[in-house]
């Protein structure tokens, strides 16, 4: 039925154009039932939207060819796992997803905060339908998902690097986030044009902020081992630039988060905190636009499309846009408090800023720079991976320090003696942890020993904190400890979730800095009997086997492990021939070793018609801990993402005291 | 082709009911102005967030300062003016309630 998904398409463009004149006009005339009308109307394209995604989604289980895209981007023989995540393996699908969380957003933060921040959400609902519009005009005029052909007797099928479990939940999570930034975004234009700049709009869209940045975190994490189990290069983050498009808005995202915290508590940083926001939206349409336009080669970038210019335009648009109003109310803006000392936990968090921000725009300007080399000299010029360490490095140490000195400096201003005291044991704890390291030989890399040190003492601060707070909350009259440590958390969801998702940044720079500064490589081509070196392993080329699959044939060569006179098993690594796609991927071989969070890590770069293979072998020592430190990210997230009572009963009791409805 | 036309049109029907609902439910209402935050409630609503600031700020350097966070040097330092941030907040609210209207005046 693809009449009914065009048409589904085009009531939902109609109503977010709607929503957007209406409620445009609904605010500046001060209409009630107008306003209703747009929200309504931003409600129902949310509808309308779920019956285009079905549409599609059933054309893709029926292997319905007749559609075009389902014919471009599946075949009879894939998995209908897969077949699901074609839904957003392609542009138009995935644009279709974007529109379809957005709406869906746009309606549950409308609908959640008409009640005590109405006069707020009147200017917010054009805010959105105005995003909308761009992208059901997307789909409806530019790359319609439901354009139709004389339907061929099979599909082309899948990109075989995208048949892997991970894309079932990466992209979808990567777009939650883009499009979840989408709501701090609505809510800061619609509190600049109305003028109503007082905390609501912060309040209404803290955690979305938060669950944005969070799905944003975890996507980029399964990405990332996306990479490192399917892509099969040995790595984990190339610093390609649609990668570097997921962690730019994170980043962004990040900064404000921080920031917030101290306008919430000194009334500071209004517009820093505005400015942040359209960054991390603007940040996020670069994104996609980077992924979905074609213009950079990527990895990722599956498609060549036509939909970069309006995209490009757009982002233009919401820039200016967004400036000008910045400007226009910066009387509003100004605050009257001023950071009282350089040594004070806001201060930190202003360094903290900065050097996200920084980081952010090295980043920035390593993935534009090909683009404006091209332009300018017409030769694209590519900045390698040493420019982007170089930058990590230079911003992300400092960073990673912060994060343990941040939290135990006191507010307005510390004495240098306090510090003194303060930092006496993680101090003592990273320099320990360092004389350690280095007696051990991980001074080969003097980032590395710095990222170490540096992270013993963030643990350290960490430890600190659960500990005094602990104490503080049994000596207050927690029956017992453990009633004490749950009493600590849940009072203050936001700051010990916080720590949490701190000690999940340490572990990741633990893990990064353990497989990178510290991995060994190596190379040989082996014939079945040969062996192979490296560190304490040895690896001994055993068979070659061919498996015929549904979709592909697996070719996989056997190599038994042995570390000193242990026999750890039997590592399998080679190559997928797709017969549909006519594409042929790399499987690699990982052993994990579970104490020490070690991989051993095996690509079968060639395989010889005489049965040698051409092997490259790499140790990665804690690479691990990065996964799990996704697990500890995602608690740590879920903590501070819990609904406070406590907070909402007083939120109701200010609005109360206002004369504010607290309800709808 | 039929069918998937009338799910079409029975969709857009649908929709201009919802986006028509308001004048439906009130085609002559009493008011149809929004009900916007007036320069009281505005200037209000800023004293309170300002209080609930004051006292968030001394609330957590309490509980720090009993941690073991905050040091007694920068403890005293600070409470001082909390204290009086607070107190300020609290007589700014109370002469704002006493000069403009009563406090939860909307319903």
């Amino acid at each position: 039925m693809p009449e009914l998904g065009r048409a589904a398409l085009l009531v939902t463009l109609g109503l977010s154009l709607y929503a957007l004149v209406a409620g445009a006009m609904a605010a500046h005339l001060g209409r009630r039932r107008l306003a209703r009308s747009a929200q309504n109307a931003l409600v129902a394209s949310f509808a309308t939207t779920v019956v285009g995604a079905a549409v599609l989604l059933a054309a893709l289980l029926r292997n319905d060819f007749s559609f075009t895209y389902v014919a471009r981007t599946t075949s009879e023989a894939l998995p209908t796992a897969y077949t699901i995540s074609a839904f957003w393996g392609g542009q138009e699908g995935s644009l279709l997803l974007w529109l379809l969380v957005l709406t869906g957003f746009g309606a549950a933060a409308v609908s959640l905060n008409r009640g005590w921040a109405r006069d707020l959400i009147v200017w917010v609902v054009p805010v959105f339908a105005a995003v909308s519009t761009f992208f059901a005009f997307l789909l409806v005029v530019v790359a319609s998902p439901f354009a139709t052909q004389a339907a061929p007797p099979d599909g082309a099928g899948m990109t075989p690097s995208l048949q892997n479990p991970y894309m079932l939940a990466h992209p979808p999570l990567l777009y939650l986030g883009y499009v979840g930034l989408t709501v701090p975004f609505a809510f800061a234009i619609g509190a600049l044009l109305s003028g109503k700049l007082d905390e609501r709009w912060l309040i209404a869209t803290r955690r979305w902020t938060l669950f944005a940045w969070a799905a944003l975190g975890v996507g980029q994490l399964l990405g990332s081992h996306w990479a490192y189990v399917e892509v099969g290069w040995g790595g984990y983050y190339a610093w390609d630039p649609v990668e570097n498009a997921a962690l730019m808005p994170w980043l962004a995202a990040t900064a404000f988060l921080h920031s917030v915290m101290i306008q919430e508590r000194r009334g500071m940083l209004k517009v820093w905190n505005v400015l942040l926001v359209l960054l991390a939206f603007s940040l996020s349409l670069f994104g996609t636009f980077l992924t979905r336009s074609g213009v950079v080669n990527s990895i990722h970038s599956f498609t060549q499309s036509s939909i970069g210019p309006w995209f490009l335009a757009f982002i233009a648009v919401v820039v200016a846009v967004s400036l000008g109003l910045v400007f226009w109310r910066l009387p509003q803006l100004r605050s009257p408090t001023r950071l009282e000392s350089p040594v004070s936990r806001e201060a930190a968090f202003l360094y903290n800023n900065l050097l996200l921000l920084a980081l952010t725009l090295a980043i920035f300007w390593g993935v534009v720079y090909p683009m404006v080399s091209e332009a300018l000299r017409g030769e694209a010029v590519v900045l390698g991976r040493s420019y982007y360490d170089f930058f990590l490095r230079a911003f992300g140490l400092p960073l990673l320090l912060l994060m343990g000195i941040g939290p135990l400096i006191a507010w307005r201003r510390a004495s240098l003696r306090s510090l003194g005291t303060t930092f006496r044991w993680p101090t003592g704890v990273a320099l320990a942890t360092g004389a350690v390291l280095l007696l051990l030989g991980a001074g080969s890399s003097v980032p590395g020993l710095v990222a170490y040190t540096f992270s013993a003492f963030v643990l350290a601060t960490i430890t600190l904190e659960f500990v005094r707070g602990t104490r503080a909350r049994k000596v207050l009259g927690a029956a017992s400890w453990p009633a004490a440590f749950g009493s600590l958390i849940s009072r203050n969801r936001r700051r010990y979730g916080g720590y949490i998702v701190h000690a999940a940044i340490v572990m990741l720079a633990i893990g990064v800095a353990g497989s990178s500064a510290f991995d060994t490589v190596t190379e040989a081509k082996l014939a079945r009997g040969d062996s192979v070196e490296i560190g304490d392993y040895t690896l001994v080329y055993r068979s070659l086997d061919e498996n015929v699959t549904a979709n592909a044939t697996e070719i996989r060569a056997s190599l038994a492990v042995r570390r000193g006179d242990r026999d750890l098993g039997v590592v399998r690594a080679g190559k997928n021939a797709y017969t549909v796609e006519d594409q042929v991927s790399n499987e690699v071989g990982i052993r994990t070793d579970r104490l020490t969070g070690e991989d051993l890590f095996v690509i079968a770069e060639q395989i010889d018609p005489d049965g040698s293979v051409y092997f490259r072998v790499f140790v990665k020592p804690l690479v691990n801990l990065i996964w799990l430190a996704g697990l500890v990210f995602l608690l740590g997230s879920l903590i501070t993402l819990w609904p406070d009572r406590r907070e909402q009963r007083r939120l109701v009791a200010r609005a109360a005291e206002a004369g504010i409805p607290a309800t709808p | 082709m039929t069918l998937a036309l009338v799910l079409a049109a029975a969709l857009a029907v649908a929709c201009v009911v919802a986006v028509a609902l308001p004048f439906i439910r009130e085609p002559e209402p009493e008011s149809d102005s929004l009900d916007e935050l007036d320069e009281d409630e505005r200037r209000r609503l800023a004293l309170l967030e300002e209080r609930d600031r004051a006292l968030g700020a001394l609330k957590e350097l309490e509980f720090e300062h009993r941690t073991g966070t905050v040091s007694d040097e920068d403890y005293r330092a600070q409470l001082g003016p909390l204290r009086r941030d607070v107190a300020s907040a609290l007589q700014a609210l109370g002469r704002d309630g006493r000069e403009g209207r009563p406090t939860g005046g909307r319903t």
